[in-house]
């Protein structure tokens, strides 16, 4: 769809705006409405809508498949690691107090870190079901192309 | 470090694991890593039974927030001895595992093993959990781990299985939700304890009788109790059988643990019992579902799907008891669930060999085999031993148990039911038996060899295990005992 002009200057527009939103939900989710989950949808749709404009070739040039993979993982794993950290430093699991000196500002940086690992997690994730399904249309319309009937589903 | 903060670990380990696992590349080093999570989880739960049974429920306050505010994880006796049923299922199966999923299954086995272990954390946090939101949220993660898992069958009807098992999973677990919602709607707490003590005073509000009927429903939709069991077998049937395995012994039991824990802890049982007629509805579905089950098995030609329906009858052993009411009832209910997971899971798996071997499931592929395999069959008639009920097995020593709660409340044609179903269980099995050594085998069937050793010992194991529990009952009795007074309390006056 990228020789559409309308689309192509709305999205180039657009696509920043909604990964700063994404970003801006992401960072203020800890005292304001919001947090990792609705942010991560939000930056995904993002990348989502780039690649209805541009296609999935270039989308994944932008995040790979395999780094779609790790990063899905390592967001719960960064979850996971700040809830061991306050059992390391002697509190139960996701106790954020041991974490620094005031506990105000403990409890402010474990629920951002706990929500980033939320976000990296929800982003790749829904880019990845998108990808998935994205794929699997574009090999049905090949083998639709091919006039195979043995492929045709 | 002392087992009150170890405890939370039961659950944490596979969760953590499975991030990691998710990332291994190719077979082997994703099968250790996952057996190692599963073996660590089983032997905290193992460690943690023994306090929980002692020193009564332990707590642990997630993230330092006290209980009624935070999530906390309560563990007494009841659901101590689950965690170590479900973690301990998982590391026996997952000791079957690596021959047959390679069998079963292309490419690389991290997000295999990821998803087996999100499937696991999920049961295990439904079990521990003392947060009433937090079993729905584990019942999901517990769900959709396994709703992928069966979809990973050869088969290309383990898609359509596990696609009527997501819509029915989550009517059900949409249930769990609606009632859940309607107790917080009117009691504004989700600890179970915190509901518990609250619960009494709204004994006339019906949104309180609409939240006990919705999690009922909803549980006997997870657990297959009879009408609503329609999703389990295709998916026992066309799952993968490490999967199979690892299901039929730990996702029911899970569900009945759950609905045992409502209907005891959350809402009292001299609640439960009177305001609507439980006992007798239990009672009927737990019969009906113990001989259309064992009805319908007996003229399956599909293995899987025999052993499935055989499930569904014996969950109706499982509420039969429950049905009682009564302690002894109760406790016949915790064995069995027990019992079952070794006994379901031993058949399962000497199928599973079969299929390794054969690559089929059907009766009539199986005729003569006995010769072949000898031993795979002959775990698999001795495991048919155990759920026939005959004595020195496990499965006798529940059946046993649930004699005595219905001769306790003097309802001898219970017994006469359960001896009838019993030989229900003898015909299907003997189907079997007499199909892999009385018949000859079909003319030019291929030679087949036995199983290899790496399915063969942990099939055995699971086999002798049945044996073992059979013969020496302090585990078992001991903790569903224990288990069962801790869900009823001192006892309850039934009108």
């Amino acid at each position: 769809m990228s020789d559409n002009g309308i689309l192509r200057i709305i999205a180039r527009f657009l696509i920043p705006l909604i990964l700063l939103v994404g970003l801006y939900i992401q960072f203020h989710g800890e005292y304001s409405p919001g947090g990792g989950f609705q942010a991560g949808v939000v930056f995904a749709v993002g990348w989502i809508l780039y690649v209805l404009i541009w296609g999935l070739e270039r989308g994944l040039k932008v995040i790979s498949l395999k780094a779609m993979y790790v990063l899905s993982a390592a967001g719960v794993l960064l979850y996971a690691g700040t809830g061991l950290l306050g059992v390391l430093l002697g509190g139960k699991y996701l106790e954020f107090y041991p974490l620094l000196e005031s506990p105000h500002a403990a409890q402010q940086a474990g629920i951002i870190v706990v929500e980033f690992g939320v976000g990296l997690t929800v982003a790749t994730v829904a880019m990845l079901i998108f990808t998935l399904f994205a794929r699997r249309r574009s090999e049905w319309i090949a083998a639709l192309e091919q006039d195979d009937p043995e492929q045709r589903p | 470090m002392n087992l009150l903060a170890l405890m939370p670990f039961i659950v944490l380990i596979p969760l953590i694991a499975s991030g990691v696992v998710a990332l291994l590349p190719g077979r082997t080093l994703p099968w250790v890593a996952t057996l190692l999570a599963a073996l660590a989880s089983a032997v905290i739960a193992a460690l943690v039974l023994p306090e929980a049974i002692g020193q009564g429920p332990m707590s642990y306050p997630f993230g330092n927030w006290p209980p009624p505010i935070g999530i906390e994880y309560r563990v007494d006796a009841a659901n101590a001895f689950v965690a170590l049923l479900v973690a301990g299922m998982a590391a026996i199966t997952l000791l079957w595992a690596p021959k047959s999923v390679a069998a079963e299954i292309e490419g690389r086995h991290g997000t295999f093993y990821a998803l087996f272990l999100l499937a696991l954390a999920g049961l295990l946090g439904i079990t521990l959990t003392g947060d009433a939101f937090n079993v729905f949220v584990f019942l999901e993660i517990s769900s959709l781990a396994t709703y992928a898992l069966i979809a990973y069958g050869q088969d290309r009807r383990a898609l359509l299985a596990a696609f009527r098992y997501l819509i029915m999973g989550t009517v059900g677990a949409t249930f769990l939700l609606i009632g859940i919602a309607f107790l917080y709607m009117v009691t504004g707490t989700l600890n179970m304890a915190d509901l518990a003590e609250r619960l009494p005073e709204l004994r006339d509000n019906n949104a309180v009788r609409a939240a006990l009927a919705f999690i009922i429903v909803g549980m006997g939709l997870k657990l297959a109790l009879l009408p609503l069991h329609l999703w389990l077998p295709n998916a026992y049937a066309y799952a993968p059988n490490f999967v199979t395995a690892f299901l039929a012994g730990t996702a029911t039991k899970v569900a009945l643990y759950v609905m045992l824990r409502f209907v005891f802890t959350v809402f009292a049982p001299d609640y439960s019992f009177v305001v609507l007629p439980l006992s007798t509805v239990l009672m009927v579905l737990a019969v009906a579902g113990m001989f259309a089950g064992s009805w319908v098995a007996m003229f399956q030609i599909h293995l899987k799907r025999m052993l499935a329906y055989s499930s569904v009858a014996q969950v109706g052993y499982m509420v039969l008891g429950v049905s009682l009411a009564t302690l002894t009832g109760l406790t016949a209910a915790f064995l069995h669930l027990f019992n079952h997971a070794l006994i379901k899971t031993a058949l399962f798996m000497a199928i599973g060999c079969v299929m390794y071997r054969t690559g089929s499931a059907k009766l009539d592929d199986l005729r003569g085999l006995g010769r072949e395999m000898p031993w795979t069959l002959t775990a698999f008639a001795l495991a048919g031993l155990s759920i026939i009920g005959v004595p020195t097995t496990a499965g006798f020593i529940s059946k046993w148990y649930l004699v005595l709660a219905s001769v306790e409340v003097g309802a001898w044609w219970l017994v006469a039911l359960i001896v009838i179903t019993s030989l229900m269980a003898v015909y299907y099995i003997w189907r079997v038996i007499e199909a892999a050594w009385f018949s000859p085998r079909p003319q030019g069937a291929v030679a087949v060899q036995e199983a290899p050793l790496a399915l063969l010992l942990p099939t055995w194991l699971v086999v002798g295990l049945n044996f073992y529990f059979g013969l020496d009952t302090r585990l078992t009795v001991g903790a569903s005992t224990a288990a069962a007074e801790a869900l009823l309390g001192a006892g309850v006056a039934l009108p």
